[in-house]
């Protein structure tokens, strides 16, 4: 691509997202002090987690048996508190082997 | 000490990424990119769902107009994370920190440094943000130039990975608190709605996750306030 035309882009690209990721952090100092802010900023990552890994988690392999495999190893492997290294690991291991099993 | 403690707990972070920036550098030259191109916009970016939007308008010829307006609907879930993650940083995080660590708080990122039990300081975060940018551009630099040599099923079957991380840090307080499985389960339903019923699926993934985000989170707090020992304390972080 042409690197005139690149460039535009690339720094509209990484402005905005920079922007939307830094301001919040810059400018809030203090501690949040209603009780209702509180509670929901303690819940926001949790409920990001559980909305960015389903349903997307099983069609992020290209094989639907492949995913549900890593995922039944992810959820074993995570409920009894493993490392975050083993239980993707694991997952990546489980979908591979369940989709070459089957293709 | 920290800077490692944070290190060691980026490495799962920085392998899943070097999966999917390879998939991003293999896509980045596919459309017309030079591997230069390609990981200047990881280098500069650090952000998945938004790069790999950002080459498709690119690739179209789209306008500078579409293009920050989509960049701002995918990521706006940052503005969220920041807002949540700006409560859990210590006395540490003059601004010139704030200013730099934010380049970085990835969905990944930010959900590690919460996961954290009491504040996290600088040298958690800086040890936490390396590995990952490191891995996310190096993973760009090898798809680009070496996209073809890795059979496709290692690199589909590495995709979970990142997701396999997801549910290893949602399942230990999951599995401890019944207000965090009533939370998680609301949201995951929504995202589930949203994806599947046909009348929502104009909505995108990024405002997906914003929705799910602040509706469940707001009905837990309505609701079910947190246990109240599982607010961060104020002062330094917590030894661990």
């Amino acid at each position: 691509m042409e690197w005139s035309a690149f460039f535009k882009y690339v720094l509209v690209m990484a402005g905005v997202t920079y922007l939307i990721r830094m301001l919040p952090l810059a400018a809030i100092r203090g501690k949040v002090r209603s009780k209702f802010l509180q509670a929901f900023l303690y819940y926001v990552p949790y409920a990001v987690l559980g909305a960015m890994t389903i349903p997307a988690v099983f069609s992020s392999t290209g094989s639907l048996p492949g995913a549900i495999a890593g995922v039944a190893a992810a959820v074993v492997l995570g409920w009894m508190g493993k490392g975050l290294l083993t239980v993707a690991a694991a997952a990546c291991l489980a979908a591979y082997v369940v989709a070459m099993i089957l293709h | 000490m920290r800077y490692w403690k944070g290190f060691k707990d980026g490495i799962p972070i920085a392998l899943g990424y070097l999966s999917v920036s390879f998939a991003f550098g293999i896509q980045a030259t596919a459309l017309g990119l030079t591997p230069v191109q390609a990981v200047l916009i990881s280098l500069l970016n650090v952000t998945s769902a938004g790069q790999l939007a950002g080459l498709q308008l690119m690739a179209g010829g789209a306008g500078l107009a579409e293009m920050a307006l989509t960049q701002l609907t995918i990521n706006l879930r940052y503005a969220l994370m920041s807002i949540s993650l700006s409560q859990k940083l210590d006395h540490s995080m003059t601004t010139p920190h704030r200013l730099l660590v934010s380049f970085c708080n990835t969905d990944e990122v930010f959900a590690v440094a919460s996961s954290q039990p009491g504040k996290v300081g600088r040298a958690y975060l800086y040890g936490l943000t390396n590995g990952p940018f490191a891995g996310w551009v190096l993973g760009t630099a090898l798809g680009a130039l070496a996209g073809g040599l890795l059979p496709a099923s290692v690199t589909s079957a590495l995709g979970i990975a990142i997701y396999g991380m997801f549910i290893a840090i949602v399942l230990p307080p999951v599995r401890a608190m019944r207000e965090v499985r009533v939370v998680v389960l609301m949201a995951v339903i929504m995202s589930c709605l949203i994806t599947f019923l046909p009348a929502l699926s104009f909505i995108s993934d990024g405002f997906r996750i914003i929705i799910c985000a602040v509706v469940a989170s707001a009905l837990g707090a309505w609701l079910l306030p947190p246990p109240e020992n599982s607010q961060p304390e104020d002062g330094e972080e917590a030894l661990s």
